[in-house]
């Protein structure tokens, strides 16, 4: 190992009087932080490899490893603290952009952590949804403005719409940043529950056109596998501006993990970077933007909606009303605590707002233009559970996006080391003998569970509201109360404080 | 069988559908007359007809095309070709910007000159190598992000004081080929592209493509490959690879 100024993040302690001296934690690491040693007859371990996935603690048949912090306290300093330093030592060795994986890791405030759902105490009972039928179908697209019905029947037809049995779709993740069995996974999962998996920009494999009745396909900046059939296939189309781990910028995926199956699905060469420009070079304003949505429109005869999807920035209003008045279906805003494969540190944790502020501002502006029903709201960005779902659509969308949540149901420990294609659960890498880790039916029965789970708790929700439908609950802010929260903040969110 | 169709006053969306209604009935060609910058003309369409379109066609023609020939007797806007998959395309005059976007496959030929951010991240995967040919010159941002495939600028009629490429040509270029007919100066190129002279191997592949211009249209063959060609290529395959730090 070459000398250099950083020190291990982790340190992996083993019991002597457990470990059996088995090697599964050997085989089970893809970092090589076990290590086998022939001649002494046992296992060591490589501290500086650890990146506390927590495979081998799984893993271990006795129970005997453990990942701690590495036990090596700096002097206090609270403001140069050790992840400040880490990062200098790093950039002076090696003059590179600091890339990393997952979501925003900060400590910034989470405000779905400071709204409080309301619930009914004598006045307007409550609905035991376990009795009682509970309404969570969704419908996403754009709704007309009026409808003329004659003798009982629409005079006209209803713009194109993805039904949804419970309000919550798996987000963009291509295949290339994940696994071929982790997309089969998320595919099935949303065949199995009524709703939506999303391809992101990396091509549709062809094991799972079979799933195109649940899958939407996205067309990003580097137009991956992108052509007429993968436009038919989709159930609903995603136009990827923005995402909320970095937001303004593109991304490469390694030529190391462009291999054979990669390479077919995105349509690339083998082995070259898979780049994604910045912007998309044909859109350069609200009207580019139009023309691109109405060509994908005219590709598929206006038979599929069109997603928008953007990261969750400052002005994040105004732009959504211009994509609504570009012709988008469903807009997807994606907040600053969105996950990625891999994206530079800096703009990960510094750039974007959060999705509970956008949300709460594109809802409130598109009902002051009058153009709220023009389009369908879908947030992301660090959905972690049921309750934040039941305030995003109190606070006004019509569906949720998970994806990080969706992996950690499959696995994901939270590393945050995607980028090096060496995950151990199977998700984040291309490796057959990594990939293999995640059997496809597991998984997606394990992601299916999860939003089963969640449409469970929903209803429960729901009904201590004496709501029997999702769609009464959309927009309606009097059933949140904020706390812990500025004048200025409950402004910008549209709620009362707690108490009043 | 061909069927002529007078698209005056109609909008796209019409135009469109009839175009996809006429090309299901079996017809080998469409002929559309008086083109007046309706968009979208053979949009997501897979096929092998021909569609031959006098006047202007608008924006976006051709967008994940799959096939059929396209031959305009007028000049065309912007984003040709977009993500097109296969085909041919032959324009009879000049072309807009972004001609050509991400395309993967088929054949694009300009008469004359074509607009800034042509041929970006064009791309090539196992038997697709897309090709755009361009008689006049191109501007800034000419095949920047190229993946694969193969540009030509022939540089035909400039006068002494206009550049065959503008500024910026093959920026962030990691794979394919470019060949122009003239030469640049090393500040029009991106830093991931070098310039190579030409050998036999492409000479032949040049010929191939500028015999089809020419023939195209009716230019002399003999007269534009007998001057002197350049080739630019990247420098490798991963320009960003040693961006990064693992944090």
């Amino acid at each position: 190992m070459s000398i250099n100024y950083l020190t291990p993040a982790f340190l992996i302690e083993r019991d002597k009087d457990r470990c059996i001296d088995c090697q599964v934690c050997v085989r089970q690491c893809a970092n090589e932080a076990h290590r086998w040693d022939e001649e002494e007859q046992r296992v060591f371990s490589e501290d500086a490899n650890c990146v506390n996935c927590h495979r081998c603690v799984v893993m271990c048949p006795t129970r005997a490893l453990h990942i701690k912090k590495f036990p090596l306290e700096f002097r206090n300093n609270a403001n140069w603290t050790q992840d400040a330093m880490r990062a200098i030592y790093l950039q002076a060795e090696t003059g590179g952009v600091l890339l990393t994986g997952m979501g925003n890791d900060r400590p910034y405030p989470i405000y779905w952590d400071h709204m409080l759902l309301n619930a009914s105490q004598v006045t307007n009972p409550s609905i035991d949804p376990l009795r009682e039928p509970m309404e969570l179908k969704t419908y996403l697209g754009r709704k007309p403005d009026f409808l003329k019905i004659k003798k009982g029947k629409l005079l006209e037809d209803i713009p194109p719409q993805l039904e949804l049995d419970v309000p919550i779709m798996f987000s963009a993740m291509s295949f290339g940043s994940i696994s071929l069995n982790a997309h089969k996974s998320l595919a099935a999962a949303a065949k199995k529950v009524g709703t939506y998996w999303n391809t992101g920009e990396g091509g549709l494999h062809k094991d799972l056109v079979e799933h195109g009745s649940h899958t939407i396909v996205q067309v990003a900046s580097g137009r991956f596998g992108v052509d007429a059939d993968y436009l038919k296939t989709a159930a609903a189309i995603e136009i990827k501006i923005g995402q909320g781990a970095k937001p303004g910028i593109g991304g490469h995926l390694p030529g190391e993990k462009v291999g054979e199956e990669v390479s077919q699905t995105r349509m690339i060469p083998l082995g070259t970077d898979a780049i994604s420009p910045a912007p998309h070079h044909d859109i350069y304003s609200i009207e580019d933007l139009r023309q691109l949505i109405y060509s994908l429109k005219e590709a598929t005869e206006y038979q599929k909606p069109v997603i928008v999807k953007i990261a969750a920035v400052h002005n994040v209003a105004a732009i959504a009303s211009g994509i609504v008045r570009a012709g988008a279906d469903v807009v997807a805003i994606d907040g600053f605590r969105g996950g990625t494969g891999a994206a530079p540190l800096r703009t990960r944790d510094s750039v974007g707002i959060p999705i509970e502020f956008a949300l709460a501002a594109v809802d409130t502006r598109l009902r002051e233009e009058g153009i709220r029903n023009q389009v369908s709201l879908v947030v992301g960005g660090s959905i972690r559970n049921s309750s934040d779902i039941v305030k995003a659509i109190a606070l006004g969308a019509d569906a949720v996006y998970i994806a990080t949540s969706a992996l950690i149901s499959m696995g994901c420990h939270m590393c945050q080391k995607c980028y090096t294609g060496k995950c151990n659960w199977g998700i984040a890498t291309q490796d057959p003998q990594l990939t293999k880790r995640l059997n496809p039916e597991i998984g997606a029965e394990r992601a299916a569970n999860l939003l089963k789970a969640w449409a469970h708790e929903i209803e429960e929700m729901l009904g201590g509201m004496g709501i029997n439908a999702l769609e009464s609950l959309r927009g309606n802010r009097l059933m949140l109360r904020g706390i812990g929260l500025t004048d200025r903040e409950l402004n910008i969110l549209g709620i009362k404080a707690a108490g009043e | 069988m061909s069927v002529t169709i007078d698209t005056k006053d109609i909008y796209f969306k019409e135009l469109n559908q009839q175009i996809r209604d006429v090309l299901k009935t079996g017809v080998e060609e469409i002929i559309l007359n008086n083109v007046n910058g309706q968009r979208y003309i053979g949009d997501g369409i897979t096929g092998t007809q021909s569609i031959i379109i006098n006047g202007t066609p608008g924006n976006d023609m051709a967008a994940y095309m799959d096939g059929l020939k396209l031959v305009i007797n007028g000049n065309g806007q912007d984003a040709i070709g977009n993500t097109m998959n296969d085909g041919t395309i032959v324009i009879h005059g000049n072309a807009g910007d972004t001609l050509g976007y991400a395309m993967r496959g088929g054949e694009i030929y300009v008469h004359g000159s074509v607009g800034y951010r042509v041929g970006i991240h064009m791309k090539g995967y196992q038997e697709k190598n897309p090709v755009i040919v361009v008689g006049g010159k191109a501007g800034d941002f000419f095949a920047e992000y190229m993946a694969g495939g193969i540009q030509i600028v022939l540089g035909l009629d400039l006068s002494p004081e206009e550049s065959i490429v503008g500024d910026y040509c093959g920026t962030g270029m990691h794979g394919g080929v470019i060949y122009l007919r003239g030469t640049v100066e090393d500040y029009q190129l991106g830093k991931e592209v070098k310039v190579l002279p030409v050998d036999q191997e492409d000479l032949e592949l040049l010929g191939r493509y500028v015999h089809n211009y020419a023939e195209y249209f009716s230019e002399d063959y003999e007269a534009i490959i007998s001057k002197e060609f350049i080739k630019l290529i990247p420098f490798n395959t991963r320009p960003y690879g040693n961006l990064y730090a693992k944090y």
